[in-house]
């Protein structure tokens, strides 16, 4: 058994009178890619966000690399290895792709502040190259000094993953990457997730696309009205009958 | 005890005149989700609907002045006085509490101008953008009224049988020497009978339950199919008038200038802010509020032992109500926070 | 989007110190080349290239910085009262006192964002402009001004000199602030500051300040306290508005509170957004047209616009002069507000937006294909 680099422990919270997430344990292993899969409105997202302090749990615990993470402000989570790729692409809007990409990666070099006022940004040559390496691995190259708002919805994803990348993560989490994207992209970022599943990164991806999910997993949690009903291997998740129920309708994969 | 009950007197003017101007910019900012600095200028221009309204009934005629006998004099008489006599003289008199049938159509009129001309344009723009370009329109306002009335505070008198003071302190039985003005108590009332006008047109007619269905959720009820464009301009022009009744009958308490506006703008942000960005009926409790409060800070023995208190105490109460409780006093959690 | 290089900003260095210095030759034809009008130019140039380093960059939005100049001012005087009428200790006073200020004020208010952090700024700004008129006037002098007397001890021009008869003037170790030396003196700290300016934009700091006003959420999630930044750039811009209230001071040696009124403030934004919010050279071009008109307008009365129209036929300058008059003389902050508000609606990029739009149009006329291969690094072709 390897290393448990996140844990969930006990995890409650609720909006209102409304449970998203209630007794929720999750032990991610070291290495492996874990997909969430679940129905709407199960907590997906709320997970997520209590992983990375955009929420604060009513009660339990998020422990990562032995820390415990609840209560520490969502910089100081990045900073200890957690990226995210939202659902909705959050890049730099009005910057161009390599300053998109060149800031994640001076956040990774620099910590969360630093006053370098005096430092010339096209001097930073270390920082241009690794930036522009990603962007070649995931294909935005060719538009290097574009602005990042003009580019299409997919390619937008393609940047905000490549924005996480480049901080070499512990873990990556990536809510839905492939949702609302066409099937040519969809193959495309399947690709690229399979490229960077060899580079030992650990990674929690949330996906409704099965086909994404069972070609990249190496293990998957089904969550259903905020908690974990089923744990397991590809295989052994397909085989189950209560995520068949659950989930998937009683329907076959 | 009497000193005590003279400054909550002298607070509720000042209050009355902070809740309709909040009231006005909250209605603008929670419907159309506008951030209007010109809003001051709407009571500068109100202010001044009274000064050109007593103007407009004073345009006078050269006459020979009869109480002089051995030379020839001249005074200025108005015409009201010559074809109407004792009624025109009392008309006059009356000018600022008239000038209110004149001020709505005419405020409103300024309103329904600005918002198709200019405002309409920036619901979509950032926030920063809205405030430049309503605080141009500002200064263009303010100069425009300089131009015309000069720079000089002009002094508006209220009607003659209301200048002097009420008796207050012998009525309610509490020391004869509280008395206060009657024009003050008198705007109190009006204050009060414009609040509660406009939360009836809000909470009683179809088109203010849709108005404020807009201030919680403007999209959903664009969705429902109504035509929320023009609600939006009547918003804005109810406003105009709810802001611009408040400076006509400031009027004669605070001689009207043209930078008025200016000064009560920030206050009246102030007050939106402690009462809650986009609550109604935080806007004018804050406004009540924070009048009484300034009311109690300008007291000497307040003065005494925080110098300078009086000039600042509510823009200390913003910020700190602005770091403590971000929402307001009654505001709901999320409005206009990024 | 290219990142700029440094040989090509010390090229651009050159130019602006020149373009700059040679102020007073190339403006004679434009009848603006004498020195109050240049000293203007120059330290509002200062505050205008400075409150571009917060508004710009990051886009938050204060009415403070009127407060901060006001700060400048005061401790300038206040340093030709009791030190010595040398500018040099006077401007170093007021940036740091201004600094201090602005530290304080910046680490409160910008706990708040969006339209919350402007109405904080208002709130400050009118504190100070009130308690510079009521309790602080033993410091402010309230409505009259600060001013400089005979009787002021100097403590350390006596030990060089006796006291004159007359009230003494500011220098700068020797050189006169007024006239034309005065210009020079401001024009190359106006280049200085424009430097710093300069390397702030194009710095790594500079395009993550960027980054926050695109996307601020981002910035938290992608591992940076985004408050420290935002208040070093708060603090940086309120220096510059201390040392432009300083070397306004020392031009003229009288500080007075409606310096400090918000208002005032708004005049420097109008400056940045006319010129170009976020571009490095825009506030200043939005400075030199706006003080150069305010010095032509206002100075116009009716009799002026009849001169000015003299080369219409006589029934258009006569409905002219009347349709124009309010907005000169008295009437400039008409014309001002009018601007504002064409500036806000039609140009939201400012001058320099509108330059970059007819680049555009005529680079597409001359250079069609605008494809350039990108040169790759000098990094390994497979992936890890």
């Amino acid at each position: 058994m390897s290393n448990i680099i996140l844990e969930i422990d006990n995890v409650q919270k609720s909006f209102g009178g409304l449970k998203a997430l209630s007794d929720l344990n999750l032990k991610i292993e070291e290495g492996k890619v874990h997909a969430i899969i679940g129905p709407n409105g199960a907590g997906k997202s709320t997970m997520l966000n209590v992983c990375i302090g955009q929420l604060a749990p009513d009660s339990g615990t998020v422990t990562f690399n032995g820390e415990n993470m609840i209560g520490k402000a969502p910089h100081e989570i990045n900073q200890a290895g957690i990226s995210r790729v939202f659902q909705t692409p959050e890049i730099f809007p009005d910057l161009s792709l390599l300053q998109n990409v060149m800031i994640p990666a001076f956040a990774k070099h620099e910590g969360a502040f630093k006053m370098n006022i005096f430092r010339s940004l096209s001097n930073e040559h270390n920082i241009q190259d690794e930036a522009c390496q990603i962007l070649e691995d995931i294909g935005l190259i060719g538009q290097l000094h574009s602005i990042a708002g003009s580019l299409s919805r997919g390619d937008k994803r393609r940047l905000e993953l490549a924005m996480c990348l480049v901080q070499h993560p512990k873990l990556l989490l990536l809510d839905e990457p492939t949702a609302g994207m066409a099937r040519h992209d969809t193959n495309k970022t399947i690709d690229l997730l399979m490229k960077i599943k060899e580079g030992g990164m650990t990674k929690i991806i949330i996906e409704h696309d099965m086909h994404v999910v069972f070609s990249v997993a190496d293990h998957i949690s089904v969550l259903a009205q905020g908690t974990i009903i089923a744990s397991g291997t590809p295989d052994e998740i397909r085989g189950n009958p209560k995520v068949q129920e659950a989930y998937l309708g009683g329907a076959h994969l | 005890m009497d000193a005590i009950f003279l400054q909550i007197l002298n607070g509720l003017d000042k209050g009355g005149a902070y809740a309709l101007i909040a009231l006005g910019l909250t209605l603008v900012f929670g419907t159309l989700g506008v951030v209007n600095f010109a809003h001051g200028a709407l009571f500068m221009l109100g202010a001044f609907c009274s000064v050109s309204f007593y103007k407009l009934l004073t345009i006078s005629k050269q006459v020979k002045d009869e109480s002089i006998t051995f030379f020839d004099a001249f005074k200025e008489q108005p015409y009201l006085e010559i074809w109407f006599g004792d009624y025109g003289t009392a008309i006059i008199d009356y000018a600022v509490p008239l000038s209110i049938l004149f001020a709505i159509p005419v405020m409103l009129l300024i309103g329904l101008i600005m918002e198709r001309g200019l405002i309409r344009h920036f619901y979509k723009r950032t926030h920063a953008e809205q405030i430049l370009v309503t605080f141009g329109l500002a200064i263009v306002l303010q100069e425009l009224i300089k131009s015309f009335f000069g720079a000089n505070p002009i002094p508006m008198p209220p009607p003659d049988i209301v200048s002097g003071s009420a008796p207050i302190g012998a009525l309610l039985g509490l020391s004869e020497s509280v008395v206060y003005p009657w024009w003050r108590l008198i705007y109190l009332l009006f204050s009060g009978i414009i609040i509660a006008s406009v939360f009836a047109f809000l909470n009683m007619t179809t088109y203010g339950m849709v108005v404020r269905a807009g201030m919680m959720d403007r999209e959903t009820v664009g969705l429902l199919g109504i035509d929320v464009e023009r609600r939006f301009t009547v918003v804005f022009g109810l406003a105009a008038v709810v802001t611009g009744l408040a400076g006509v009958m400031y009027a004669p308490i605070l001689p009207p200038d043209y930078h008025m506006g200016m000064d009560f703008l920030v206050l009246s942000f102030v007050v939106v802010v402690v009462g809650g960005m986009g609550s109604l009926g935080g806007a004018v409790a804050a406004g009540f509020l924070l009048g009484i409060l300034q009311s109690f800070a300008s007291m000497n023995e307040i003065k005494a032992i925080f110098p300078g208190i009086d000039q600042i105490i509510i823009y200390l109460v913003a910020v700190v109500i602005l770091l403590v409780r971000p929402r307001g006093l009654l505001g709901r959690e999320g409005v206009m926070e990024d | 989007m290219k990142a700029p290089t440094i040989k090509n900003d010390i090229f651009v260095m050159l130019i602006f110190s020149a373009v700059i210095l040679s102020m007073p030759v190339w403006l004679e034809p434009l009848g603006a080349s004498y020195p109050d009008l240049l000293q203007k130019f120059a330290i509002f140039g200062i505050f205008a290239v400075g409150y571009n380093i917060l508004f710009g960059l990051t886009g938050y939005l204060s009415f403070g910085h009127a407060a901060f100049l006001g700060v400048g001012s005061y401790t300038a005087v206040w340093s030709f009262k009791l030190l010595t009428m040398n500018i040099f200790p006077a401007i170093i006073f007021s940036v740091l006192l201004s600094g201090l200020f602005a530290l304080l004020i910046g680490f409160i208010t910008l706990r708040r964002s969006g339209i919350y952090f402007s109405i904080l700024t208002l709130a400050f700004a009118q504190m100070f402009y009130n308690l510079a008129y009521s309790v602080l006037t033993p410091i402010t002098n309230g409505e009259t001004g600060l001013q400089l007397a005979r009787t002021d001890p100097r403590v350390i021009d006596r030990l060089f000199s006796e006291a004159g008869e007359g009230l003494p003037s500011t220098d700068f170790f020797g050189l006169a602030m007024s006239g034309y030396s005065g210009f020079y003196v401001c024009a190359v700290i106006l280049i200085f500051a424009f430097f710093i300016s300069q390397r702030i934009f194009h710095s790594p700091f500079g395009v993550k300040l960027r980054a926050i006003k695109s996307n601020q959420t981002r910035m938290k999630y992608t591992g940076y306290s985004t408050r420290p930044y935002l208040l070093t750039a708060f603090v940086i811009s309120g220096m510059y508005a201390g040392l432009a209230g300083g070397l306004m001071a020392a031009t003229d040696p009288l500080a007075g509170a409606e310096r400090m009124q918000w208002t005032a403030s708004g005049e420097v934004v109008l400056m940045t957004i006319l010129g170009g919010v976020g571009t490095l050279i825009g506030p200043l071009l939005g400075v030199g047209i706006i003080k150069y008109f305010e010095n032509i307008f206002s100075a116009l009365n009716e009799q002026g616009l009849h001169q000015a129209y003299a080369f219409m036929p006589d029934w258009l300058a006569n409905i002219m002069v009347p349709m124009t008059s309010p907005f000169v003389g008295e009437g400039w902050h008409l014309t001002l507000g009018s601007l504002f508000v064409l500036i806000v609606v039609f140009l939201p990029g400012g001058i320099m937006e509108g330059i970059n739009m007819f680049k555009k149009l005529f680079s597409k006329k001359t250079s069609e294909p605008d494809f350039k291969p990108i040169k790759k690094k000098t990094t390994p072709e497979t992936v890890k």
